[in-house]
């Protein structure tokens, strides 16, 4: 017989991957998961996808984006097909301080650095600030693409829950007391992902004073702050203490997500070294989508047009989907009732598990996202994200109707096991 | 020849079927043969087929319609020759229920289970039962759905109070889910290719986490394996007779692969049989293939060769 070998050995004849002794221990878990296989299917036309937080770029005029892309090239061709600075241009940066301006924040844009979308600003953020084992605070339930960002860097995740009135700053307050020092608290105060919910201006101004009082610096992601459906807006925690909090956003859902273009706003000791850390990451963001994004938001008519069309169309599908709800779950689920964004945040009795329930689910044509996801400590079991920003009004009501028909299945099949 | 290679499918395994598929035809393609992709999910199999005859199918779909018959029985009407095993061998083998009962009447040692269905649950009152359950079969068992692959919705339950949430995500899957004693011991694949069935030396599963779940299957590195399996030599071959004689109970041809546990005491369980067994990079019938000194190519023109036999 022959000598045993040791498959997954680099020294094996045969290796399924010969540097499985080589990944850094920050890739452990970059790993398959069953849930990924159920988005695979997923994707497919027939599923109603409640799970993807796709913005609904077909309401663009793509015409008017056509027209935005060809005067680029037409005029500024050298400059958009070459490399450009690490900082991003000027001109962006001017529109982009345009845009913060729109939520009552004051900038300059020597204190803004362009990253390849508000994604990128949290790598380049974890890589600046986060040893392994460094303490991060965040929501509870927090985005999972921040803890993804962050997780790389091997910190210990501080999860703070949250109500209807966004984080509950007492439960910061009380984790100082017991000695917890984090190195940064991140959040996402304006129709968060993945709850929906909005940080109350009390809240806001508790945090902020907090966080400068422990001389922890906060880092405020606001992807959706432009994206309100009705009320008034609080201050963005930026405007409360700009010394001490790291702001973020995007154009992403204000124009495409496709252009790659976020940002982040600091002050400048921060923000030079954002420049060093986006240098050695990728050089520099594309001078071509800056260019456009630059062009697309020089003309006021049309960027504020086209943004209020975004905002109808997503506060009407939100309306569906919450008057979906309350004709398929009431009284077997409780939901938030976002006042912007994109989500709404389902949780289901508590024996009930969403990740396991998501293959039923896909079977019967409709998918979201399982609450675990998006908490660094396996909670999260009996809720999901539930997304209705690129789904039609038809498809999100059908959606909801086949998700209420499983869950009420579900339901049955409990009791009839005893429950 | 012509190969259709049919992969995709609408399963929870569409990507893992497509990775095979993809590594099948470049192997085919190598061999000379003229290969393309047919994926059900993308367009309806009758139609691609029709528009394409080919000479052959290579069914390289997973899960419900690739190994539950339903393509088989198909092709049978459209009268194109395929890989594998025939429909009624498939919707049998798929079904832990039904082929662990065929094991067991045919003197194949499988582990004891019971079945909990789930129009039992909801019509018989079935739920009342799940004591009895936990006292047939001991804690731990193990909680399956009768008709799923990848270990998708397979948990191990240590106290009886975690029994109805892991059947709830067994039936997520499947319509009935098998509670099966949980042996301990060595687990290793038995994969077995052409016609006749001849046996590929012994794969040993070690999974670094200790279960061997989706995500230990699927990651690169996640497992450690071994082959041929570290096993003495007599039980080595008692665990290959064993999976001989599931292979032939099961009535599977020209490729597959029976799962096993080897206890503690040298003793072999068939757990399963696969008809339709993966094809990536980290899949094992390619790595019993290549311990046994084949390559890609040549494992798969072997189940070609099988394939076109009688």
């Amino acid at each position: 017989m022959p000598f045993p070998t040791r498959i997954s050995s680099p020294m094996a004849e045969f290796s399924i991957d010969r540097f499985v002794d080589r990944y850094a221990a920050r890739a452990a878990g970059m790993t398959a998961s069953e849930v990924r296989a159920l988005f695979a299917v997923a994707s497919r036309p027939e599923v109603v996808s409640l799970a993807g937080g796709m913005p609904f770029v077909q309401a663009l005029p793509d015409d008017q984006v056509a027209d935005v892309a060809r005067a680029v090239l037409a005029e500024h061709g050298d400059v958009a097909l070459q490399y450009g600075g690490g900082q991003g241009s000027v001109g962006l940066r001017e529109r982009l301080v345009m845009l913060m301006a729109e939520e009552d924040i004051d900038a300059d844009p020597d204190d803004v650095v362009v990253t390849t979308g508000a994604q990128q600003a949290l790598d380049l953020l974890g890589k600046l600030f986060i040893d392994p084992g460094d303490v991060i605070a965040v929501e509870a339930p927090a985005y999972v693409g921040a803890l993804t960002a962050f997780g790389s860097y091997q910190p210990r995740f501080l999860p703070i829950e949250i109500d209807e009135d966004g984080m509950l700053v007492e439960q910061l307050e009380q984790a100082l007391v017991r000695g917890e020092r984090p190195t940064f608290v991140y959040t996402v105060p304006n129709f968060g992902n993945p709850a929906g919910v909005t940080m109350s201006g009390q809240r806001r101004r508790q945090l902020v004073a907090l966080c400068r009082e422990a001389s922890i610096p906060i880092v405020e992601d606001n992807p959706y702050g432009l994206l309100r459906f009705e009320g008034r807006a609080e201050a963005c925690l930026r405007t409360l203490d700009p010394e001490n909090v790291i702001y973020l956003g995007t154009v992403s859902k204000t124009f495409s997500p496709g252009v790659r273009v976020g940002w982040a706003l600091g002050e400048q000791s921060v923000v030079q070294r954002l420049v060093l850390a986006k240098e050695s990451a990728d050089l520099c963001s594309s001078n071509l989508t800056m260019l456009m994004t630059e062009h697309w938001f020089s003309d006021d008519a049309r960027w504020r047009g086209t943004l209020a069309g975004l905002v109808e169309t997503y506060r009407s599908r939100r309306d569906v989907m919450l008057n979906a709800l309350e004709e398929h779950l009431a009284g077997e689920a409780t939901w938030t009732r976002p006042g912007g964004g994109f989500y709404v945040w389902v949780t289901v009795p508590d024996w009930l598990d969403t990740k396991a329930l998501l293959a039923a689910a896909v079977e019967r044509q409709v998918a979201y996202v399982p609450g675990t996801a998006f908490y660094p400590d396996g909670r999260g079991a009996n809720q999901m994200r539930l997304a209705f920003c690129y789904p039609t009004e038809e498809r999100i009501r059908e959606g909801v109707a086949r998700l209420g028909s499983l869950i009420h299945d579900e339901t049955e099949l409990y009791r009839s096991l005893g429950g | 020849m012509r190969v259709a290679i049919v992969a995709g499918g609408r399963t929870p395994e569409r990507d893992v079927s497509l990775r095979g598929g993809h590594r099948i035809a470049t192997a085919l393609a190598s061999l000379g043969h003229e290969t393309w992709t047919v994926d059900p999910a993308e367009r309806k199999l009758v139609e691609s087929l029709r528009e394409r005859p080919p000479d052959l199918c290579w069914l390289a779909l997973h899960g419900k319609e690739g190994e539950d018959g339903t393509v088989q029985r198909l092709l049978d009407l459209e009268a194109v020759p395929y890989t594998g095993t025939r429909a009624f061998d498939c919707e049998l083998t798929f079904d832990k229920v039904l082929a662990k009962d065929v094991l067991r009447r045919a003197g194949v040692p499988t582990p004891d289970w019971v079945v909990i269905e789930g129009s039992a649950l909801r019509d018989l009152g079935a739920g009342a039962s799940l004591p009895t359950a936990i006292e047939r079969i001991g804690l731990p068992c193990v909680v399956k759905p009768s008709r799923s692959g990848s270990a998708l919705g397979v948990a191990v339950v240590e106290r009886a109070a975690d029994l109805a949430s892991a059947v709830m995500a067994a039936l997520s899957y499947s319509d009935a889910a098998l509670v099966e004693r949980r042996v301990s011991g060595t687990e290793v694949a038995a994969a077995a290719i052409g016609a006749p069935l001849e046996s590929l030396p012994l794969v040993e599963v070690a999974p670094k986490d200790g279960v061997y779940d989706y995500g230990a299957r699927y990651t690169a590195g996640a497992t450690d394996y071994w082959a041929p399996a570290r096993l003495e030599p007599a039980v080595a071959a008692e665990a290959s007779n064993a999976a001989t004689m599931a292979s032939e109970v099961l009535a599977i041809r020209s490729i597959g692969r029976v799962d096993l546990i080897v206890d503690d005491r040298g003793q072999p369980w068939v757990l399963e049989g696969n008809v339709s067994p993966g094809m990536t990079d980290t899949s094992l019938v390619p790595m019993a293939a290549a311990a046994a000194g084949l390559s890609m190519a040549q494992l798969c023109d072997r189940i070609i060769q099988a394939s076109n036999s009688p």
